[in-house]
């Protein structure tokens, strides 16, 4: 007969449900072996996996770091028009919220579609520093997808390969490289001129290896033009997808990265913050997905030389893929991230 | 996030440009006394009846000053101050900018 009381905890899908502290522990041995196996990384320690199963096997609603180990909250995508225009968003999110730094943005969050707005994009910014006094970021994505048809110029290859044409396929992406690169370049340098502390090359590598190659050749070009800018470059996943499956950047090849390596080539083209991504599995417990994130970043964080800021948000960083990630969920991944990675910010 | 330091050595850069060590960096109580004597900033919304004090840009100003960071939107700002004009800052050839 089971004799152990449960504890209140979550799936990655967000379900609330009830486990005993052994299967929790169970759980975060899992995780940590599956990370270990398939990232070929080092497994966390005995001490590592007990401090995890204390903020996991906790029934508390909230927890939270030691005072005076607190690290800066970035906002990817603040400043929404959620409650009113997206300047009063930002300067709620800095008010109100606490932000360290926090990010203009416009909704569809891409820099093809930005480039021609870009001189209303850029007074925004203008407008929005005059009126807060965190670091302001503009933040897009490099979405390598928009330049393929029918939004783009050149061949889709998501069409391409699944009829063989591997050729074709990669000349497509390696088309599209340079068309990303200009655009994101334009944007950024039109936001640099207009007063921006940063921008974030959110969602990196979603397209894939050639996705995350123009992110790298951008970053090294704004950091030629802009040198007093900062650059977050924030990954889509855990993993660099060989949609191309060639495409290097500085001899490096690309696909099948992970996160240490990402950091280390983001270092070497010029960015001044790192944020890694681990994706959830929905149909795991948040205790064996932390487990795994932790164990895939663990040497990115401890061998960055710049910092690094954890995506710890809705699918990621063992939190909930769910709409409305439940704060006892978010606390203990972001609690987990700080004291077990050491990262310098969420 | 210029400079890319990581966040021990960039709280001690704070900390001891403050005058404090680094875990007071996240004291509110004590940190809202030192925003307001070195003219950081605070929020509104609590200190509203302080109209004199700086807030926003010019809280900026005063935070690039004290830490010693190059801050690229006050820098902009200076510029357009005196200049009357946004400087440009397209590279030309050879990586100079003007």
């Amino acid at each position: 007969m089971d004799t152990e009381s449960r504890i209140p905890t979550r799936m990655g899908d967000g379900e609330l449900v009830r486990m005993t502290r052994s299967e929790i522990r169970a759980d975060l041995e899992a995780g940590t072996e599956a990370a270990a196996r398939r990232a070929k990384v080092p497994p966390l320690t005995e001490e590592e996996l007990e401090h995890l199963l204390d903020i996991y096997g906790s029934p508390a609603r909230f927890t939270g770091v030691d005072i005076g180990a607190e690290v800066v909250l970035s906002y990817d995508g603040s400043g929404m028009k959620t409650i009113a225009s997206r300047r009063q968003d930002l300067q709620i999110y800095e008010q109100w919220f606490g932000a360290d730094t926090i990010e203009l943005h416009h909704v569809d969050y891409s820099f093809k579609p930005v480039k021609a707005i870009v001189p209303f994009e850029a007074q925004e910014m203008h407008e929005v520093l005059l009126r807060v006094v965190a670091p302001v970021q503009y933040g897009a994505q490099p979405n390598l997808g928009l330049y393929s048809r029918p939004d783009g110029p050149v061949p889709n290859w998501s069409e391409l390969l699944p009829q063989g044409q591997i050729a074709e396929a990669r000349a497509a992406q390696e088309d599209a490289v340079p068309l990303a690169v200009k655009d994101m370049v334009y944007v950024c340098e039109a936001m640099y001129e207009a007063g921006a502390d940063g921008v974030d090359f959110d969602t990196s590598a979603a397209a894939g290896d050639a996705d995350f190659q123009a992110t790298l050749l951008a970053v090294e070009e704004v950091r030629r033009r802009c040198p007093e800018l900062g650059i977050e470059v924030g990954m889509s996943g855990e993993f660099v997808l060989g949609m191309h499956g060639e495409v290097e950047y500085d001899g490096v090849r690309l696909a099948g990265l992970w996160p240490r390596e990402q950091m280390k080539l983001a270092v070497r083209a010029g960015a001044t913050i790192f944020g890694p991504v681990v994706n959830v599995h929905a149909g795991k417990s948040c205790a064996w997905n932390i487990a795994r994130a932790c164990t895939i970043v663990k040497p990115c964080a401890h061998e960055a030389t710049i910092p690094v800021h954890m995506n710890v948000g809705m699918g990621v960083g063992a939190v909930c893929m769910t709409k409305y990630p439940p704060v006892d969920a978010v606390c203990r991944a972001s609690r987990a991230c700080v004291d077990i990675l050491k990262v310098d910010g969420l | 996030m210029t400079r890319g330091m990581r966040l021990p050595e960039a709280k001690a850069h704070v900390a001891e440009k403050l005058g404090v060590s680094p875990g007071d960096l996240s004291d509110p109580v004590g940190m809202n006394e030192i925003r307001e004597k070195l003219g950081f900033g605070r929020i509104t919304t609590f200190e509203i009846s302080h109209p004199t004090q700086p807030v926003a840009i010019e809280a900026k100003f005063n935070i690039a000053d004290v830490l010693g960071v190059p801050v690229n939107s006050v820098r902009r700002f200076e510029t357009r101050r005196v200049g009357g004009a946004p400087q440009s800052v397209r590279a030309r050839p050879g990586g100079a900018a003007t």
